[in-house]
Order: structure tokens, then C-alpha cells, then sequence
């Protein structure tokens, strides 16, 4: 890889350790435009990962055209001293501590230029560092609209780096930007990259000489690091969490030296947690006024218009709970006709295969366990593909943030913020990028509330069950003239229903486990904009591709192993019985019937014939057979492993109003929630696999099908209803429990919430179905 | 209005004041310096949420969201006409 760079970048890699690659890190405040840059710059093949012992996603690509030169996009980040997780890392990699990232061959800051104090307060910081550094200054476009013309040749001698101006969304640029960070790479070799790093603080005479002697101590005990430790004395001396979140980085020594510079300004009257940063901004304001031009005077911009509505007392609200209604209600009714096609799809593939192999456990396994499995799953992608569309748009327009404001009094009611409110309403996809997302609050006990009660919104895994369920057992029919209300509206009340509950555990947590002040709440309100179509495709694939691969991996897995479990162990018996039964059944009318295989032959004639000549013999005949299948396939699911393990915890499902079949799937969605659903599918296509050459039959019509002894049908609304309260509440999901393992470090906090959810799971289910009966909806 | 310093929350929705004291305690001050609320910074108050709260605030030509509990204790300057 050397090799290959250095035909581009003569001689680069002298300055780094041999054989690292040439990173450039791509930094700048929230909204600023980073990842559409970052898209810019990398093209499509990002990768995803984590930084090593957190969640942080570490997104990184290759430069286009350039593949030897690797770029990191950074979490956004409003200043050095971090006051979160996602703050702390990007910290970290820009001062170069993570063993597991080389030092910044370059840094570009990507600027607002609507936005240009507060992201210029960032950018000098990241300046000082000393790395050789690049300003992208985007959004410039806006910046003209808004009436503020940047000098940007003027910009970059203030700063003393190159400044190019662009428009990420609209691609203004690109092209010169991609040419300046291979232009920024070469020089850095002409000029060796060790300038000192600029100071664009002016600090008053004290606090200056206090600095100054702990960037002597830095720089003498870290001698690799000489020559960015002006500035992160600065950091340490000036604020307090720049230096509690690295401890173990700094020696006592120094830590000692900070606390008594601190102490000295103190008794000197200096307030050292503020005057770097109005030194910082008095800086910041200088070239402001230098480099910026106001061509108009500063009125009220589309985005403020917008706002007046969005936000407005009423409307806004009115057009929040209107939003939210239209993402579930057409979540519901759009998808449908993706969702046929695919499962038309599933069951044509599923007719072939099971006509090209022979009858028997293979062809079983493959139809019955497989792809009716995978498939049952599959079928829900264009609703999840939906929902992150959804998602996508609220996140790229801006709306997201809004959301927040306008839910913050009620989330603060419950002790958390507006904060909590973007991971949890992620959770609805996933409850695994919204504990990710979590990352952004500061204090660790509300973030950790956050990760408690976040699993309890209805995440994209849950959906698959609900709308089984809905379809199979909630009234289609049209009300008020719309068409399935009832079952939008019960899927509503589901998501309502994991809200509510939500709110009230992180009220009681607050109250009891995680005391603590209501956090502050700063949250900048960026301005509306278009939401860019790939930007929202992305987002779309890449949570999508997380649902597939399950459906592929784990839910395969699952499948296969459900399906041996309802298969085996084979009793004998049953098979002899029923033969003889099928022979006795037959007999009357057909004396040559006299073996298992004569009626096996017998019967699929009469199935052959029953499509042609309709006799009413023949009819009559064709259903008893079709009786004792059903009733042959439910003793065989009786005796298997599933079924005894259904049947072991059918006592404490049974005053849920669940049967064992249900236990199956309950015990075999511990893992993962959308199991249910092809589990159900396994449990009853295997129930009458000997017919599966007719096709797969569409599962919520099985369902609807399936009745008691008594001829009553198993899933009544009731059933349905108390089924899906124990989905919203159980914490069936191996994933989840994993990654809040690896967010709290510890078991302790995950076994948690895993016994706290699934006591409310049953406790709740135990209250509707039995509320249900006393009301005489049973 | 008359030149008198009250609590940012108390400022005619739309009108421009100048920040005179941050009366937080100093563990919360820092962050909400860094997002560029200092002494002598032009502010201008948008509105409050549905709710009642959190505020809506214009701070550096961007908006800027605190709680009332918060904005209560940012004291400000009226200022005849916004000077930006």
C-alpha cells in the first residue's frame, strides 16, 4: 500500500510509522454537512464499524480516485473539551491517543459558512492542534442566500490554512476539495507539517503563563505529541471534563500541577473556566467582521418561516401527531402491495422446490422450515424499508430536532430531555442504533435511563408480529370511511402503548435506582433543508441490510433448528395409527385398498380428481382425509421437542390465554422477535407439510383458521391483542442485551432490564387478557 | 423598554437583548459558553415550545434551545433596536 501512495504523495510516509495508512480525519460541528462531504468524498462503500471498546460508530472510506488514502468522518463535535462519548472520541483521534488509529496525516474541519461563529470556534481549536489542516467551508450557498458573502482567500490567511469554499448538497467544490487534499498531503512533506499550530486565543497574562508551564510538562512527558500540548494544556487547565474523561491518560503528576494553576488563578481572581473561551470568541468575532460582507440586512429566513408553523402552539403540535399517524398508518397500508409481491414471491419459489424433490424430511426442511421461515420474515422488509424512510426524512430535513423541542416538557417531566427523545424514537427502528444514539447525552445516569426504557418502543423487529397478528385477527373493514382503521388503529395503540409504559419506568428510575437532576438541556435547532435522496436511500439500505442479514443468519439458524425440534423425535405410532385410519376410511369405497402406499397412491388420485369432476362423494371423502391430517400433523407437533417445550411453559403462559403452540414461539423468539412470526409459520406448515406442493398458504389465514377442541377459534382478538402486549414489553432480543452489555460494561445492567421488561411483559399481558374476560371480550 | 436587566425569559418574543450575567452554576456554564452565550452577546428570544417549555433563542445567527430554568438565569440588557 506504501508503495502504491507514495507514486502519488511523493516521500509522505517518511513523517509516519512505515506501512500505516494515510489517514485524513474529517471533523466539525454537528449539522455542519460532514456526512454529506464524507458521502462526497468516499462515494458509496463506507465502512461501518466501532471504536475499539464502544459504540462510537467509526465510519471510514477510501478517497475517490485516491484509494490508497483512507478517510474518518468523526462524530460531530461543538468543541475539544468533550462533554459526551461521542465528543470524547473524536477527541481522542484528533489528539492521537487510540492505539488503533495512526496520527492524522490530515484534517479537514468542515465549516458552516451560515453558521460561521460557532464553527469557527471549533475550527480554530482543531487548527491548534497543528496538523497539517484544510477548512472546508460548505453551505456557502446558504451562507449567499442569508446575505453573508465570505472572503474565503481573506478566511484562509486569518487562519493560516486553505480554505475552499463548497456546497456538499449540490456537489459546488467537490472536485477542488478532493484536488486540495491531495495537494494539502503533498505539501505537508515540503513543509515537514510542524508548524507550531496557530494561537488564536489572546489569554490575559496569568492564565497564559500557567498554560504555558503545563504544556511544558506535557510536551516533556509526552514527547511524541510535542507539539499539539499548547493546546491541550489549554484544554485541561480550562476545563474540568477535558481532564476527568482522561484520567488514566495524565500522570498524577500532572494532574497535581493542573489543580494547583487552578488553585493559584483562583486566588488570583482569574476565572480560568471562562476566559479562554471569550479570549476564543473575541478571536472568533475579529475575523468574522474581516472576512464577512452582510449584503442584506439579516431577515427572517425561509427556515424561521417555516418554524413559525412547525413550532406554533397549535399547528405545530396538530402537524407532529399528524406526522406520526401518517408514518404508522401508511407503515400499514402502502406496504401491502410490496409486501404481496413478495410473498407471491416466496410461495412460487416454495411451490418449485417442493415439487423438484422428492417427498420427505429434506423437502420438508427446505419448505417447510426454510423458506417458509425466511421467508414469513422477508415479507416485512418493505414496511421496515418504510419506516426507515421515514426516519431518514425526519432525520435529514432538520425535523428531528424539532420533535425534541416540541417534546421536551414531557420528557423533562419524567427527569430525562429532548435529547432522550432521538434515540428513543430511533428505538422504533431498532433499539440498537437508538442505545448507539444515546452516546450524545452527557450524563451518564441519564443515559442510562435512556437505555433502559429505550427497548420499550416498538422496534422494527416487533413489527413483523403486530402485523401478523392485526392481519389475522383485527377487522379489516373500512371505519369513518378509511380503510383499516381498526388495524392502523391498533397498531398505533401498540406503539402508544411502549411509549406511555417508557415514560413511567424512566420516571421511576429517576425516582428510585438513578437519582439525579434533570440535565440541562442545549440543543441547537438547525436550519429545515431538502432532504437529499441519497442521503435517505442510504440510511434506508444500510438499517435494512442489518434486518436481511438477521433473516439470513440468526432467523435462518433459528428456523432450521425449530424445524428438526418440531419434526423430532418421530413417534412410530402415530404414523401406524393414522394409516390405519386412512385405510379404514377409505375402504367402503375402494376394497383394493389394502397398505399405507395404496392409500398414499388412493389419496393423491382423489386430490387429482377433485379439481376436475366434483362428485359429492369424492368431496366428502377428500375432506375427512384432509381432518386427519390436521389431526395427525398436531399429534406429531404434540410429541416433537417443540412441542413438550411449548407444553413445559404452557402453565405460566395458559392465564395469558396462550396455548403451547404459542409457547413454541415465544420460546424460540427469545433470541430474536421476528422469529415469532416464522416460527408460527414452521409450527403450522409443518403441521400440513404433506400438502405443501399446493403452496405456502398466506399465515395469518392458517391462523385465523386454527380452532380449539370445542371448534372455537385460538386466536380471537383478545388473544391477539394480549399477545402483542407481551411483545412490546418482552425483552426478546440477543442483540439488544449485547450491546447494552458493551454501552454499560457490565452484566449487571442488561440482566436489569431483560428481568425488569419481561415481569412487565407478563404482568401486563396477565391484565389485558384476564381485563378482557371481565369485560366479556373473550 | 426601559435599560434594565431582567431574565431572558421575561424579554418580548422577537426582541434583541444583550447578555449581561450567567447566573449558572459553574459546572453548567462552560458548554453553553463554547456554543457562543457570553457576556455582551447579542441574543434575541424566539419562543417557547408548545409547552411552555424549553426556549427557543437566537444566538450567532443560529437557534439555540435551554430550558426555562436555564434561561431564567441568563440575565440580559434591553437594547432599543436589534443590533444584531
Amino acid at each position: 500500500m506504501t508503495s502504491s501512495r507514495s507514486a502519488n504523495v511523493e516521500g509522505a510516509a517518511s513523517s509516519r510509522p512505515v506501512g500505516g495508512p494515510t489517514y485524513v480525519v474529517l471533523t466539525g460541528n454537528p449539522n455542519s454537512g460532514k456526512t454529506t462531504v464524507f458521502n462526497a468524498l468516499t462515494g458509496l462503500r463506507a465502512k461501518v464499524g466501532n471504536y475499539a471498546g464502544v459504540t462510537v460508530e467509526r465510519k471510514e472510506g477510501r478517497l475517490l480516485g485516491s484509494p490508497e488514502i483512507k478517510v474518518l468522518d468523526l462524530p460531530g463535535t461543538y468543541s475539544l473539551a468533550p462533554q459526551s462519548l461521542d465528543e470524547q472520541i473524536a477527541r481522542d483521534v484528533l489528539l492521537n491517543r487510540l492505539p488503533e488509529l495512526p496520527e492524522p496525516a490530515l484534517v479537514v474541519v468542515v465549516v458552516d459558512a451560515s453558521n460561521l461563529q460557532r464553527n469557527l470556534y471549533y475550527a480554530t481549536q482543531a487548527i491548534e492542534l497543528g496538523y497539517p489542516t484544510l477548512i472546508a467551508l460548505n453551505m456557502v450557498d446558504v451562507a449567499e442566500a442569508n446575505g453573508h458573502q465570505i472572503n474565503a482567500g481573506k478566511l484562509a490567511t486569518t487562519l493560516g490554512v486553505p480554505v475552499l469554499p463548497i456546497a456538499a448538497s449540490s456537489g459546488r467544490g467537490l472536485p477542488e476539495l478532493r484536488k486540495g487534499i491531495l495537494s494539502a498531503l503533498n505539501q505537508k512533506v515540503v513543509t515537514d507539517g510542524r508548524r507550531g499550530g496557530a494561537r488564536f486565543c489572546q489569554l490575559p497574562g496569568p492564565f497564559a503563563k500557567e498554560s504555558g508551564a503545563i504544556a511544558d510538562l506535557l510536551a516533556a512527558h509526552f514527547k511524541e505529541h510535542r507539539r499539539q500540548a499548547a493546546a491541550e494544556a489549554l484544554l485541561i487547565l480550562s476545563n474540568e471534563k477535558a481532564l476527568a474523561s482522561s484520567l488514566q491518560h495524565y500522570p498524577k503528576a500532572i494532574q497535581d500541577a493542573v489543580d494547583a494553576a487552578r488553585q493559584r488563578l483562583d486566588a488570583a481572581g482569574v476565572e480560568w473556566r471562562s476566559v479562554a473561551i471569550e479570549a476564543r470568541y473575541a478571536c472568533v468575532m475579529t475575523i468574522h467582521q474581516a472576512v464577512v460582507v452582510e449584503t442584506r440586512p439579516n431577515d427572517e429566513t425561509f427556515s424561521d418561516k417555516l418554524d413559525r408553523v412547525l413550532t406554533h402552539k397549535i399547528w405545530g403540535t396538530l402537524i407532529f401527531i399528524a406526522i406520526m399517524a401518517l408514518m404508522f398508518q401508511s407503515i400499514f397500508t402502502f406496504a401491502q402491495i410490496p409486501m404481496k409481491a413478495v410473498q407471491d414471491v416466496v410461495d412460487w419459489f416454495g411451490g418449485v422446490v417442493a415439487r423438484s424433490i422428492p417427498p420427505g424430511d429434506l423437502n420438508s426442511l427446505l419448505v417447510g422450515g426454510v423458506i417458509a421461515g425466511v421467508g414469513a420474515v422477508i415479507v416485512f422488509l418493505p414496511q421496515i424499508l418504510l419506516l426507515f424512510f421515514f426516519i431518514g426524512l425526519l432525520e435529514d430535513t432538520g425535523y428531528m430536532a424539532r420533535a425534541a423541542f416540541l417534546m421536551d416538557r414531557l420528557m423533562s417531566r419524567v427527569g430525562l430531555h429532548g435529547k432522550s427523545f432521538i434515540p428513543m424514537l430511533s428505538s422504533f427502528a431498532c433499539a440498537i442504533p437508538g442505545i448507539m444514539a444515546t452516546r450524545t447525552i452527557e450524563s451518564p445516569k441519564d443515559r442510562l435511563v435512556t437505555i433502559l426504557v429505550a427497548p420499550l418502543m416498538s422496534c422494527s423487529a416487533r413489527l413483523p408480529v403486530y402485523a401478523l397478528l392485526i392481519a389475522a385477527c383485527v377487522p379489516a373493514r373500512a371505519v369513518f370511511g378509511i380503510p383499516k382503521l381498526m388495524q392502523g388503529a391498533t397498531m398505533l395503540a401498540m406503539y402508544l402503548l411502549g411509549i406511555v409504559v417508557a415514560l413511567l419506568m424512566a420516571w421511576l428510575f429517576k425516582k428510585t435506582l438513578l437519582k439525579g437532576e434533570t440535565p440541562m438541556l442545549i440543543m441547537e435547532l438547525p436550519p429545515y433543508k431538502r432532504p437529499l435522496a441519497r442521503i435517505v436511500l442510504r440510511h434506508m439500505w444500510d438499517r435494512s441490510k442489518i434486518f436481511l442479514r438477521r433473516a439470513g443468519t440468526v432467523i435462518l439458524g433459528i428456523n432450521i433448528i425449530l424445524w428438526g425440534l418440531a419434526t423430532y423425535p418421530r413417534d412410530a405410532s402415530v404414523q401406524i395409527k393414522f394409516d390405519r385410519e386412512r385405510i379404514q376410511l377409505l375402504k367402503p369405497a375402494f376394497p383394493q385398498v389394502q397398505s399405507p402406499a395404496d392409500a398414499v397412491e388412493k389419496i393423491k388420485q382423489l386430490h387429482a380428481a377433485t379439481n376436475q369432476t366434483n362428485t359429492p362423494e369424492v368431496d366428502a371423502l377428500v375432506s375427512q382425509l384432509d381432518d386427519l391430517d390436521k389431526q395427525e400433523a398436531g399429534e406429531k407437533l404434540r410429541n416433537s421437542f417443540a412441542g413438550r417445550m411449548g407444553r413445559f411453559i404452557e402453565p405460566a403462559i395458559a392465564p395469558l390465554g396462550f396455548d403451547w403452540k404459542m409457547g413454541i414461539g415465544i420460546v424460540a423468539s427469545f433470541a430474536a422477535r421476528e422469529v415469532f412470526v416464522s416460527t408460527m409459520s414452521t409450527v403450522y406448515s409443518v403441521g400440513s407439510y404433506d400438502k405443501s406442493d399446493i403452496g405456502i398458504k398466506n399465515l395469518a389465514e392458517t391462523l385465523r383458521q386454527q380452532k380449539h377442541a370445542d371448534g372455537s377459534p385460538v386466536y380471537t382478538t383478545l388473544v391477539a391483542v394480549t399477545l402483542m402486549v407481551f411483545y412490546v414489553f418482552a425483552l426478546q432480543c440477543v442483540s439488544t442485551v449485547a450491546i447494552v452489555r458493551r454501552e454499560t460494561n457490565s452484566w449487571k445492567w442488561p440482566i436489569f432490564q431483560w428481568v425488569y421488561m419481561g415481569l412487565l411483559a407478563w404482568g401486563l399481558a396477565f391484565i389485558t387478557y384476564q381485563g378482557g374476560r371481565i369485560l366479556g371480550l373473550g | 423598554m426601559a435599560e434594565a436587566t431582567q431574565p431572558l425569559t421575561s424579554v418580548t418574543l422577537g426582541a434583541t437583548a444583550t447578555v449581561v450575567e450567567i447566573k449558572l452554576p459553574p459546572a453548567s456554564k462552560p458548554r453553553l459558553m463554547e456554543m457562543g452565550l457570553l457576556v455582551g452577546t447579542p441574543v434575541e428570544l424566539v419562543r417557547f415550545a408548545p409547552l411552555g417549555d424549553p426556549v427557543e433563542i437566537k444566538v450567532r445567527g443560529y437557534h439555540l434551545t435551554l430550558r426555562r430554568h436555564e434561561a431564567d438565569q441568563i440575565w440580559v440588557r434591553t437594547t432599543a433596536a436589534g443590533t444584531g
